[in-house]
């Protein structure tokens, strides 16, 4: 089971739909790692179909009933219906993440430094930044401060921070606050996904190897 | 939190359930009219809510209700309620269609999903039986916290915005919401 979650904040904003992308896709990807969390979601979203069910209903303008009627019997555009994944199994990614890198994870554009690789995930949205990051056995990431709000997603192996070990499942929750220095633990390569807002405090080589990731 | 008290799981055929299920088997249209004029006007009025103009959330809700149409027969009434898969389906078309972004959704058959320890599929209940726990719980919350956790549903606002609109220090509203998901997990968990 897993011992670190997300946020109760980021939990109901997933259920209401208020999460940016990059932090739902995050959320989603514990859930399949995590049953107490989508048994918490499944409940947040049933307050909110009972809170629908209480809603004062608006009025529907005339004829809005004869023209969804008049469509009923118009086939399902196939856009809308999500095409077969095509990318061999990997089961070290769960859905939905495994759909957004389409194939292993060793397939995605890493850049690579001492031991460290990430991976730009997705565009830059909502001023959130989405990496892979790949830490080797035993290696550190380097000590860094945020000035903005990082989570960390765990999918293979651990990383040890602060106290903490954050393994499988587990999501890490960084803030303006923390200065850290997580370390990989020695038997298995740590690959996470990590959601990022804000500007990483991070100087030196290190910071002109990540930068041109967190910036693109 | 003032609201009608609770409809009563019916197992009559003008029951929500009912009319889905007759959409699911026989693409029963008659049903399908009566689950529009129950639900369409409450989508609509979601989206409104949410900031939506009125021409866009109109054809919105019509594509909910089409959603609906289409998948009756993907419905499983014992994990959630109607209300619930109709709400998700809204929220999720409006992320779609107004954020212009995808919905990242579990997938239930993946087998990289970790399954339930036994202890938590012990204590399962059905979904209609859940619905009225629920309403229960949301009854006894003080106003305060209930009205928040309509606000977080039914405003497109981040809580520093609600802090905003409703004068308080975002640290209260967040201790607020934080309070009101515990009542909600303890209790939904206590309840025999």
């Amino acid at each position: 089971m897993t011992r670190h979650h997300p946020s109760d904040a980021q939990l109901l904003g997933y259920a209401n739909g208020e999460l940016a992308e990059p932090l739902a896709l995050l959320v989603a990807t514990h859930l399949a790692l995590c049953p107490r969390c989508r048994a918490e979601v499944a409940r947040l979203e049933a307050l909110g179909g009972l809170l629908l069910e209480e809603l004062p209903p608006a009025q529907l303008p005339a004829g809005s009933l004869e023209d969804v009627m008049a469509r009923l019997d118009t086939p399902e555009p196939a856009s809308s219906l999500a095409p077969p994944e095509a990318a061999p199994l990997d089961t070290r990614i769960p859905r939905p993440l495994r759909d957004y890198i389409g194939g292993p994870p060793e397939a995605l554009n890493w850049h690579t430094f001492r031991g460290l690789h990430a991976a730009r995930l997705m565009p830059e949205r909502d001023d959130c930044k989405t990496y892979m990051l790949w830490i080797e056995a035993g290696r550190a990431f380097p000590v860094h401060g945020h000035e903005g709000n990082e989570a960390t997603l765990v999918l293979t192996g651990s990383f040890a921070d602060g106290g903490e070990t954050y393994a499988r499942g587990d999501v890490a929750l960084a803030g303006p606050e923390t200065n850290h220095r997580p370390v990989a633990d020695q038997a298995e390569d740590c690959i996470c996904l990590v959601v990022y807002d804000g500007t990483l405090r991070l100087t030196g080589p290190y910071g002109r190897w990540l930068n041109p990731i967190l910036r693109l | 939190m003032k609201v009608e008290p609770p409809p009563q799981p019916s197992r009559d055929e003008s029951s929500p359930a009912a009319l889905l299920a007759a959409v699911a088997a026989r693409a029963d249209k008659v049903a399908f009219a009566r689950l529009y004029d129950h639900f369409g006007p409450r989508v609509l009025s979601y989206l409104r809510r949410l900031g939506s103009d009125q021409a866009i959330a109109e054809d919105l809700t019509q594509e909910v209700m089409l959603t609906v149409w289409r998948r009756a027969a993907t419905f499983d009434p014992s994990k959630a309620a109607i209300s619930t898969w109709i709400f998700t389906i809204a929220r999720n078309r409006r992320i779609d269609a107004l954020r212009k972004e995808r919905r990242p959704e579990l997938d239930p058959s993946d087998p990289a999903l970790v399954g339930e320890p036994p202890e938590m599929a012990d204590h399962k209940v059905a979904a209609d039986e859940e619905a009225i726990q629920l309403r229960a719980v949301i009854d006894e919350l003080p106003e305060e916290q209930a009205e928040l956790l309509r606000l977080a549903f039914f405003q497109d606002k981040s809580h520093a915005a609600i802090a905003e609109q409703l004068a308080l220090p975002l640290g209260t509203v967040k201790s607020r919401l934080r309070l009101a998901m515990a009542k909600l997990r303890t209790k939904m968990q206590d309840r025999p």
